[in-house]
């Protein structure tokens, strides 16, 4: 053999300094390797997962740990966008595990959705394909919807159901404040189904209102309306003084005369009385008429008294020119055509009265350091530059000043808006729930030349208002059509002819809905020509009377002239009939002596119907329900028979509930019913 | 490494940070010897939300009137309480605005008061937190329930219990109704008194009310009991 053909002899050992870089190489890439199976091995749901089966094991709970799948657990529901894995380390959600009180292992409380069919997300948000505690709950770099504070959960709710949801108060507080606060005035709100909020609330036109008021108490009231009337809705923009003068200048100078202001009321200044005589008579025309269903004051122990339906009246004195209340009370559609205010028909007298007793509720002090320089045109036009720049005629109408258009933010989508696009007050935390609040609570905070005014609200109103307002999400805006719930739209109905015109006189609908339009302070007249006998009905609008022994609300009186209550009677009883009130659902002929007897005993015996309602005033006690004393003169048998049968048909929502009478049941108690009539000239 | 220090560092501010707050707990100028509550007990709200009312509470000393300056300390579990430590004011009484957890059920509120010779003064107040169960029986009560089991009246709102004979039992009567078990109560909402041998003044309303209405009506009734109501059954410590 050749030694020189042989190749150089491979060096037999490597040097210790080799050996040393390849060992730490090969730690390092071992080190590397290990990396993704420890960081699995030590992740949060393994702990948990870990710790579940060691207390179902200590609890020698064998079925539980058999039947324990390990590993992520994911629900994906694609057409909801849904990837949770939040049952990993929640792996208690059905409560197998009882009593497990701290988290991650509680059960979930009950809801009315299936959780494997809505997700976790769907009303908790947070980022549901995370896998550790930290990326599942908070915001991340990645991840801007951190988990939502338990007090906004009902904004999940609002995503699907559009209207009024029971077992959802919050949300539905929220969204009826968005209407009646006016807040959609000026932000455009749509919901997913594109229903658009409507406002509820009845702002004044401005227009005549030089006729109204006084220069001074404009001013006062544009400064803080909350110091004229605690009440009211009316948000505080802040003005200064300067700018609060020239806008009562414009406000006073835009105003026209209103046809009211052509009215004469013959007994004005002159015939006001006065004495304790004329001012007990006036209180009593103020009960009488019920003024307080609607209109509030303070009382002295600085409580309010009464609905908030209309303006607090506590120191409408201060407000309201004499003459301008007297032709207000005298036919309030005269001055503002869209009040929800009836036409009482006070004769002049009873106006002198009312009038007078509203004049004097006033604080003296309000208007007294109010002086104002006289108004110039250089007022009137900067005062007209500032309205319109306020937007004013957003909410109220105002001659020469058109209702701006996009005035502000649109707010359909604001539950899902971007962080980035948002600027946040300093010193807040960075999420949205609490960017939605305390733009609410304090809108001026995040910059003094900020448009949005401060409105009055407590603390649980402006939280239900940001629940309502974080249901308005993107995500909603992507479901699909058929999970969708749309809340009842109002009807356009309006009653025609004679009868149309005498019940928009009286703004019936204010308080009554009839066909799916109007108010629910008052019963749903839709039916009632089928429910109420004819006599009654005529009794009834002649001189109304509470039927319930503890309600303190009650139709006014409207001094209707007889062939006014002819047509209105002939009008409901013909025109608001229901289905199936005929002989074939009752005959009548069967309601005998026998039958009533037997319905007296299933009345105070079976069915105890006694202790909500007053049959006979010397025995029973009954508040809740209307006094039966003369249901026979005042009900038909035929609804009396059917609302026995099913209440809840015939009224939604009634508190009567269904007692599942047999026929002959409801039958007998209808004669029983029909035999308690109205005494003559006596109890009605 | 760098994270590292950086959460070596975060950690060292946080402590800063306690240390900073530390001293902002105000020094008390007077001690007393007894904390009452004046208000705030036993009230409802939604998970998550603030009670209704604050809580109420004032510190009185040997002679039992009311000591200015003393330190409370407030804590509960789950709970937001603002502030968590304040001295009592002028009258000898603090008020702090509460908000309950995550969790529907009872909530411990336990305020604190150091005494003279060491020691402290305590009293616990019980907060109750409706989930969405609850709710939904707290609307069914207040639409069909209370106008005969409870004797409050407001204006719009007049009680009839009075007017019933036998009378009607309050649902916070826990020492009552916790001795009912849960069938016989559904029975009762569901058909009636007399279903139990109980007056027919009780209507049934099986017929008006969902069964998940009737379940969360006596959910609602678990959940006020006072006494608190104990589910039967083995109990497990956490």
């Amino acid at each position: 053999m050749d030694d020189n053909n042989k190749p150089a002899p491979l060096r037999s050992r490597p040097t210790l300094r080799e050996l040393a870089y390849f060992g730490a190489v090969s730690l390092v890439l071992l080190v590397s390797l290990a990396i993704a199976p420890a960081k699995n091995y030590f992740s949060d749901w393994r702990h948990y997962q870990k710790s579940y089966l060691k207390i179902a094991a200590e609890r020698q709970s064998g079925t539980l740990v058999r039947s324990f799948h390990g590993g992520i657990r994911q629900t994906w529901i694609a057409k909801l966008g849904v990837v949770d894995r939040c049952e990993s380390c929640h792996v208690n959600m059905n409560g197998a595990l009882v009593g497990a009180t701290a988290q991650p292992f509680r059960k979930h409380p009950p809801i009315p959705h299936e959780i494997d069919q809505f997700g976790c997300v769907t009303c908790h948000r947070g980022q549901g394909p995370a896998t550790s505690v930290e990326e599942a709950h908070y915001t991340t770099e990645a991840w801007e919807q951190p988990l939502l504070p338990a007090k906004y959960l009902e904004s999940g709710c609002g995503q699907c159901h559009l209207g009024p949801l029971e077992g959802a108060p919050k949300l539905s507080e929220g969204r009826s404040l968005l209407s009646s606060m006016g807040c959609v005035h000026c932000h455009n709100v749509a919901q997913p189904d594109g229903n658009q909020l409507t406002p509820g609330d009845n702002p004044p036109p401005l227009t005549h209102i030089a006729e109204k008021t006084s220069r001074e108490w404009i001013y006062a009231w544009i400064k803080n309306p909350q110091a004229y009337a605690a009440s009211a809705t009316m948000p505080n923009f802040q003005l200064n003084d300067q700018d609060a003068a020239d806008i009562s200048a414009f406000l006073l100078a835009q105003s026209t005369p209103s046809p009211a202001s052509k009215v004469e009321i013959k007994a004005a200044a002159a015939a006001v009385p006065t004495g304790a005589d004329a001012s007990t008579e006036a209180t009593t025309l103020y009960g009488a008429s019920f003024c307080s269903s609607c209109h509030a004051v303070q009382n002295e122990a600085g409580n309010l008294v009464g609905g908030n339906f209309g303006p607090e009246l506590t120191r409408v004195g201060n407000k309201v020119n004499p003459d301008w209340l007297r032709r207000w009370l005298n036919n309030p559609a005269a001055y503002h055509p869209d009040t929800r205010m009836p036409h009482y028909r006070m004769d002049d007298k009873q106006v002198a009265l009312l009038s007078s007793f509203l004049l004097a509720k006033k604080d003296n002090d309000l208007l007294a350091n109010i002086h104002l320089a006289p108004s110039t045109a250089d007022s009137v036009a900067r005062g007209k530059k500032l309205v319109t720049e306020t937007g004013c005629a957003a909410c109220h109408q105002i001659n020469g000043v058109n209702p701006p258009q996009n005035f502000a933010p649109d707010l359909t989508r604001v539950g899902s808006r971007a962080l980035a696009q948002v600027v946040f007050a300093p010193g807040m935390r960075h999420n949205l729930p609490d960017y939605i609040a305390a733009k609410i609570h304090d809108p001026r905070s995040f910059g003094p030349g900020l448009k949005m005014p401060k409105f009055t609200l407590t603390d649980s109103q402006t939280d239900a208002l940001a629940t309502a307002l974080l249901a308005q999400s993107d995500r909603a805006a992507s479901y699909p059509k058929e999970l969708i719930i749309s809340g009842a739209r109002p009807s356009n109905y309006h009653p025609g002819g004679d009868a149309g015109k005498l019940m928009d006189d009286f703004r019936c609908t204010s308080c009554h809905a009839i066909n799916g339009n109007g108010g629910d302070m008052a019963p749903d007249l839709t039916w009632e020509g089928s429910a109420v006998q004819r006599a009654w009905l005529e009794d009834f609008l002649k001189n109304p009377n509470t039927l319930r022994p503890a309600l303190i609300r009650r139709m006014p009186k409207f001094n209707l002239s007889p062939a006014e209550i002819k047509t209105l009677a002939d009008y409901i009883s013909v025109a608001y009939q229901g289905p199936g009130f005929d002989s074939q659902t009752l005959d009548t002929h069967t309601l005998n002596a026998d039958s009533a007897a037997r319905g007296k005993q299933l009345f105070y015996s079976k069915y105890g119907c006694q202790s909500c309602h007053i049959a006979d005033y010397k025995n029973d006690k009954g508040y809740v329900g209307p006094a039966l004393t003369s249901v026979g003169t005042r009900l038909t048998p035929v609804w009396t028979y059917k609302w026995l049968k099913d209440p809840n048909a015939l009224r939604a929502g009634t508190l009567m509930p269904n007692f599942s009478l047999k026929d002959d049941e409801a039958r007998d108690l209808t004669a029983f019913l029909m035999t308690l009539k109205a005494k003559q000239g006596g109890d009605k | 490494m760098k994270r590292q220090t950086l959460l070596l560092l975060s950690s060292l501010a946080l402590l800063g940070g306690c240390r900073h707050s530390a001293t902002q707990v105000p020094k008390p100028a007077a001690y007393g010897t007894q904390i009452v509550e004046v208000s705030g007990g036993k009230q409802l709200a939604q998970v998550g939300s603030p009670l209704p009312q604050p809580l109420v509470l004032q510190v009185n000393g040997v002679d039992g009137n009311p000591v200015t300056g003393a330190l409370v300390t407030l804590r509960g579990e789950g709970m937001q309480l603002t502030p968590a430590q304040v001295l009592t004011d002028s009258s000898g009484q603090i008020t702090v605005a509460a908000q309950l957890g995550y969790n529907p059920g009872d909530y411990q509120v336990t305020a604190e008061t150091p005494k003279a010779g060491g020691g402290a003064a305590s009293l616990s107040l019980r907060e109750i937190a409706l989930g969405y169960e609850q709710t939904v029986g707290k609307m069914v009560n207040d639409k069909y329930c209370i106008r005969c089991h409870d004797p409050e009246s407001t204006p719009e709102r007049v009680s009839n219990l009075d007017n019933l004979s036998p009378a009607p039992h309050q649902f916070t009567d826990g020492a009552t109704l916790n001795r009912i078990s849960d069938a016989d109560l559904t029975n009762m909402i569901a058909h009636g008194g007399p279903a139990l041998g109980k007056s027919p003044q009780m209507p049934a309303y099986g017929a008006t009310l969902k069964p998940a209405e009737i379940k969360a009506m006596l959910s609602y009734i678990r959940t006020i009991a006072d006494p608190p109501y104990q589910t039967p059954g083995v109990k497990y410590g956490k």
